[in-house]
Parts: C-alpha cells; structure tokens; sequence
C-alpha cells in the first residue's frame, strides 16, 4: 500500500496549476466574470485539449494519454481550484465517443441530474452537442455568474442512470475549491488586523479555519480512494463529503472575510455559487446517503 | 495512489488470519470491567500470546526489540485483529503505544534494554502521569516538583486523570526540575521520569467515571525517590520528549478504533431493519452519511501510514490532529445515532451500546481536547498566530 500521490501524479498537477495560473489567473476569472453574457473561451477550451486534459484517460493507441481515474482527478480538482468554467466534465467523460472532444475542439454538455429535482443543463447554448434529453430545456437566471443553467422539465433524469464517473470529477472539483477557500481565509486572517493584532490569532477565526482544513483532508482521502477503486457507493461518500467541504468552506471563508466577503469584488462568492451549482449537478446529499444506507 | 496491498503484505495478513483463527477460541472469558486484577491478567495475557507469537512490538524497531514492520503492516495488524474480535491493547496501552515508543526514540541503550522487553512481552503494566488538577490543557504549567538528592530524585506533587493507576508497575511521570522564572518558561524545566508505581510515598485514589467504572484514578506523590538514571532525555528537556510521545497517542491510538466503528454502523442498520426504525428517512439517511464518515476516516488513515511510511520514520505527523478532530466527532455521532436505533432500550445500561455511548463522551477531552486540537491544525499546519 502506497496512498500518496506518485512523482508522476504530482508532475502531472503542478504541470496544471501552472497551466491554468499562466492561461486563467484571477484576473482572467474577474474579466469572464464581468463580461456580462458568459461564453465560453474556445481558444483556451483548445489549449485544454492539446495539453491532454480531455484525453487524459483515453487509450495511448487512440491517441489519448492513457492514465486512469486518479489522474483524472488531480486535473479537475486543478479546475476547481482555478473555478475553470465550462461543460468540463461532459466534455471529458465524451472524449472517446464524440468526435473532436478529445482536442477540445469540440464542447460537450449533458445533463446532469438528480432524480427528485428533475435535469440540470449547464453551458446548453454554448455547447456544440448535448447528450440526454434537452427537449423542452428552459434557461434559468442562474446563480453562478459563470454558469449558465438550462433545466430540464419532468425530471429529464428519470432517462438519464446515475453516472458514477461524472459524480466522482464534480466532487474533485469541489475538492478543488474547499482547498483554495481555505487557504483564501488562511492568508486574509493573517493579513487583516483588528483590536491591534491579526484576526487569525482571534481562536473563533483559528477554529472555523482549522475545521476547514478538517473538512477538506478528509473529502480527500475520500475522493482519492474512489477514483483509485472507482466503487459506486465509495463515490457516493466522496460526493457527499467533497459537497461539504466547498460549501461549508465558502462561507466560513466568507465569514472570516467580513464585510468584504459579502461584495462582489472579492472571489468568495464565486466560489460558494460555483460550489452550490456543482453540488445540484449529479448525485444529490439524498440520494448519496440513502444509496450508502442501503449497502449497509 | 495504490491501495492494494504487496504480496508480503498479503502474506503477512493471511498468517496472522489463521493465527488469530487459532488463537482467539482458547482465551479466557473477558473479565468484569470493575475487576482490575482481572482486566490485568487478561490484558497482559493477550500481550503474551502476541509476543510468544511474534506479533508484540511490530512497529517498533528492531533494535529495540520490535519486529521492525512497516507501518502498512502495522495497519494491517490492527485491522485483521479487530475485525477478528480480538481483545483491545486495555492495560497495555500507554506502554505499548506512549511510553515504549518514546523510550525506543529517545531512551539510552539501558533504558531500552531495562523498560523494553517487559512491556513487550506484557510482563509490566505503564500509567501515564502527565495531567495535574491544574495543568490539563495547559500541561507545560505543571507543579509536581522533583529535587535532586544525590542519585534521586525527590518528587512531590500530584497527579489526576491517570488510566490503570491502580494495575500499573510504571508510571511516565512528568515534573518540573526547574522552577519558572524569568530566564525558564515553563515549556523549560519540565523532565520525564519513569517512576515505579511501588515506590513509597505514592498514593492512588481511583476515580469513577460518568460510565460507573474506575477508569482513572488521582495519584498524589509524598517525597518519591526516583532514581536520575529513571530520567529518559536531558534535565529540563522533558517537554520535547513529550511532543514525541503525544504525536503517537494521536497518531496511532485509534486506528483500529475506526475498523470496530464501521462494524458498530453495520450491526446499527441490522438492528434498525429488524426494529423498524429503518422506515425513518431522516435516521436511515444518518446512517448513510456516518457510513461516508468512516470510510473516508479509513481512508485517511491509510493515507496517513503512507505518509509515515514514506518519511520514513514512522512518526506520525501533525496531520493526527486532523484525524482525531474528526475521529472523536464522528464516534460520538456514531454512539447518538445508537441511541435513536436503540429508542427506548438507550436508557439500558445492559445495553453495551448505551456504556459505549457514554464512553464515546471521552474522546473529545482525553489526549488533547478538540478545542486544543484545533488550536494546534490552525497554528502548526495553517501557521495562524499564536493568540490567547
Ligand atoms: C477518559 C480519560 C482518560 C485520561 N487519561 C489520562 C492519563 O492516563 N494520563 C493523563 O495524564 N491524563 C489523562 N487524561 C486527561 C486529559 O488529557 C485531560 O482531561 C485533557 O487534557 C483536558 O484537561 P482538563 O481536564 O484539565 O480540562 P481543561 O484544560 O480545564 O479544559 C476545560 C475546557 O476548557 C477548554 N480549554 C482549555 N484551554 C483552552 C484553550 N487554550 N483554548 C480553548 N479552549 C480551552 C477545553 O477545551 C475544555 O473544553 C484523561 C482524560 C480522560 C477524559
């Protein structure tokens, strides 16, 4: 047993974070944010495709770079960290059978569901082919600035299997996001000062940053080990948790950012609304725990 | 990332299969757990079946009379053992999970040689003598005092919260050789004695817990003598020596507390099937989440042991503290949700899920409290500041 991250999954991280810090800072997220209409950016969508992230997990002999589950998961946790916008998992799980997907030159969406709430669409207008149902798809004004939602009436979902794989990638990306709202509350607790001392001396703000950090350690060994054993109700779990930890951990970052987390200005609120989007798409905290309740 | 398991770690886990196999139906009966004698005896001679069969001190290095196993297979050890049923470390505890280790790291080759091989092969029980009534969070403020007389030490003072006092042959003792002033903090001037629980002038007043039992008892100390050659590390360096013996009480106590957990979370849905209780949405999907608790606290153990195992050193890091925050948590939510399975038959003490319902009240206050814990993620892994 060697649960750790190998010399080339790390490579193979850093190599993204580097790629997104150079191709989609926090400028190039505020400029996306306050374009007014999102659409998506096809040239850095390509850029994605030709750095292998869509085909990551295709076969070397069709030309994909052939690594597994938990590589997969290390890049879309980079983009969730970086908030990447974009039908990223559709796109990804289409690799192998939509022509073009692969080199990212082709954008794919789906819905993406849960039973009881009906379809979720995210990115339907943007994307050139949708998989599932979209008939009769209604846009919403969604919450998250950066994704555009479609809905999909009569629960589109009852068409639509749990789809184990796309649950595992959005909880790698919420992982993503609790991890950097951590270190977001972290730096600013050191940084801001009140009654003549930094706030993260304050034990209230040490103790809601600690129990971040609680909540995300343990989303990760819980989305690591799914993807490295890639079992349904081990994905489950991670969904459960890795929800948590984002939304929990966005707004205790708001929280321990004060007034200032409340404005749009700060990154805070893009990440909670991102978080909330990621986690009504796929499996729902119901269904996860009824789904681990009944393998017991 | 690999989870699986080599073939000599698979090999070493089917040995020890059909050892237990063997093993477990020729134990004694367990013990009453208000029968210290008793709880001894059998403790003790679980620890000899171990030893006897290769199995004591696995972690441990060589030379220091361990088997020198990887902490994977350490891990493997405490599942195998716990999903078989066998008897808890009990009394065996501060001395094969606390003081050995410490000794092992930090001891002289005497000391390791004297205090070693005993707790190995369960011939001697170890108590840990750390808390005072007024120093329990803060245990750098501790006042039991010990002079210098010639090759002694004379330490007076005492000591509460102290788990197998009553069974002990040792007791890991901390006190201050150097008073606090203005050129010694009180991080300074603190030693760690190995004091034996025989000496005169030491005095053991059991305590009973909210669980009726006597788990731990105050121990006050009249003019002990302990010898200097007892002192393990340098005079007035103790409280280092302790950071390494805390790291491994968080590091590596409850591991397999976690596998017997999940196992509990298993016989709670079978019980809730049986009872009707499973018709409750609101408990079955509590049960659900609990089951995404502890399979993610297992995770995060093998995690963790593969950390260690690649530092290489086998020390348990600071990332025990996140363990036991969550750890601890999860357990007493685990033992509530019993409570709602159980409906009316909580209020049994015959049931053992009530006693471990109240015991589970613990795990939040010993070996650090959580308020403590999370002190220390946010000042050592998260480098926020030290406040008050
Ligand atoms: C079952 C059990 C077995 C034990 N066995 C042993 C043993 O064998 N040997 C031994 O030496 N000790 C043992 N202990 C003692 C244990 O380590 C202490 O109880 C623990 O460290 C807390 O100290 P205290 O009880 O004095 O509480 P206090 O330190 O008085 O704490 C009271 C409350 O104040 C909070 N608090 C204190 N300081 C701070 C702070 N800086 N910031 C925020 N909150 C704070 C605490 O979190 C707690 O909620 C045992 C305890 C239990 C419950």
């Amino acid at each position: 047993m060697d649960f750790q991250l190998s010399e080339d999954q790390r490579a193979l991280r850093d190599g993204f974070r580097d790629l997104l810090a150079g191709r989609f800072d926090g400028t190039a997220l505020r400029a996306a944010v306050d374009s007014g209409a999102p659409s998506l950016d096809r040239a850095l969508w390509r850029e994605l495709g030709d750095a292998g992230f869509f085909a990551l997990r295709v076969p070397e002999e069709e030309g994909g770079v052939g690594l597994g589950l938990p590589e997969a998961v290390l890049i879309f946790e980079e983009a969730g960290r970086a908030l990447l916008p974009g039908p990223l998992v559709a796109t990804f799980l289409a690799a192998r059978d939509v022509e073009g997907a692969a080199r990212g030159a082709v954008v794919v969406t789906s819905v993406l569901t849960t039973a009881d709430s009906g379809g979720l669409v995210p990115w339907l207008d943007e994307a050139d082919v949708a998989r599932g149902d979209v008939s009769g798809a209604v846009p919403l004004r969604s919450v998250d600035p950066l994704t555009p939602l479609h809905r999909v009436p009569g629960g589109g979902g009852a068409a639509t299997p749990r789809q184990p794989e796309a649950d595992l990638l959005i909880a790698a990306e919420q992982l993503g996001s609790a991890g950097k709202t951590c270190e977001m509350a972290v730096r600013y607790a050191r940084e801001r000062t009140q009654f003549g001392q930094a706030i993260g001396a304050f034990q209230a703000v040490k103790h809601l940053c600690a129990q971040m950090l609680v909540r995300t350690e343990i989303a990760r060994a819980a989305v690591y080990a799914a993807a490295v054993t890639g079992d349904a109700p081990e994905i489950a779990g991670a969904k459960l948790l890795a929800d948590e930890a984002a939304v929990r951990g966005a707004r205790d970052c708001l929280q321990v950012h004060g007034g200032m987390g409340f404005t749009w200005e700060a990154d805070v609120h893009l990440h909670l609304k991102r978080a909330w989007v990621r986690a009504g798409l796929g499996q729902s905290a119901a269904e996860a725990e009824e789904e681990l309740a009944a393998a017991l | 990332m690999d989870l699986t398991c080599t073939e000599e770690e698979e090999s070493f886990r089917a040995g020890l299969r059909e050892w237990l196999a063997r093993t477990l139906p020729g134990l004694p009966p367990r013990p009453d757990p208000t029968n210290w004698p008793g709880r001894r005896a059998y403790d003790t001679g679980w620890q000899r079946r171990l030893y006897d069969a290769g199995y004591a001190g696995l972690h441990w290095p060589l030379d220091a009379g361990g088997r020198g196993a990887t902490p994977t297979q350490h891990l493997i050890f405490l599942e195998e053992t716990e999903k078989a049923g066998a008897p808890y470390v009990g009394a065996n505890f501060v001395g094969l999970l606390h003081a050995g280790p410490t000794i092992a790291s930090e001891g002289t080759p005497e000391q390791r040689a004297r205090w070693l091989p005993p707790v190995l092969r369960g011939d001697e029980v170890w108590c840990q003598g750390f808390s005072e009534p007024d120093a329990g969070s803060d245990l750098a403020s501790l006042r039991t005092r010990a002079w210098r007389d010639g090759d002694d030490y004379v330490v007076s003072g005492s000591k509460i919260w102290t788990s197998h006092a009553e069974v002990a042959d040792w007791c890991e003792l901390l006190v201050r050789t150097a008073p606090v002033s203005e050129d010694v903090p009180k991080h300074r001037g603190i030693s760690w004695l190995a004091m034996p629980m025989d000496a005169p002038g030491i005095t053991v007043r059991p305590l009973r817990t909210l669980a009726g039992s006597t788990e731990f008892a105050e121990v006050f100390l009249d003019e002990v003598r302990v010898p200097v050659a007892n002192r393990v590390g340098a005079e007035n360096d103790g409280w280092r020596v302790t950071m390494v013996t805390l790291s491994y009480e968080r590091g590596t106590a409850f591991v397999g507390e976690v596998v017997a957990c999940r196992r509990v979370l298993a016989d709670l849905a079978r019980e809730a099937r049986k009872n009707g209780r499973w018709d409750d949405a609101v408990l079955r999907r509590r049960l659900g989440r609990l089951s995404a608790e502890f399979g993610a606290l297992w995770r995060l153990t093998q995690w963790n042991v593969s950390e260690s195992q690649r530092a290489g050193t086998g020390v348990p890091g600071v990332g025990g503290s996140v363990f036991k925050l969550r750890y601890s948590h999860a357990r007493q939510e685990l033992y509530e949700a019993a409570g709602e399975v159980l409906g009316p038959g909580a209020l049994d003490l015959g049931h053992e899920w009530t006693l471990d319902r109240l015991s589970s009240l613990s795990y939040t206050i010993a070996a650090g409290t959580s308020q403590i814990q999370q002190n220390i993620v946010a000042e050592r892994i998260l480098g926020l500041p030290k406040g008050r």
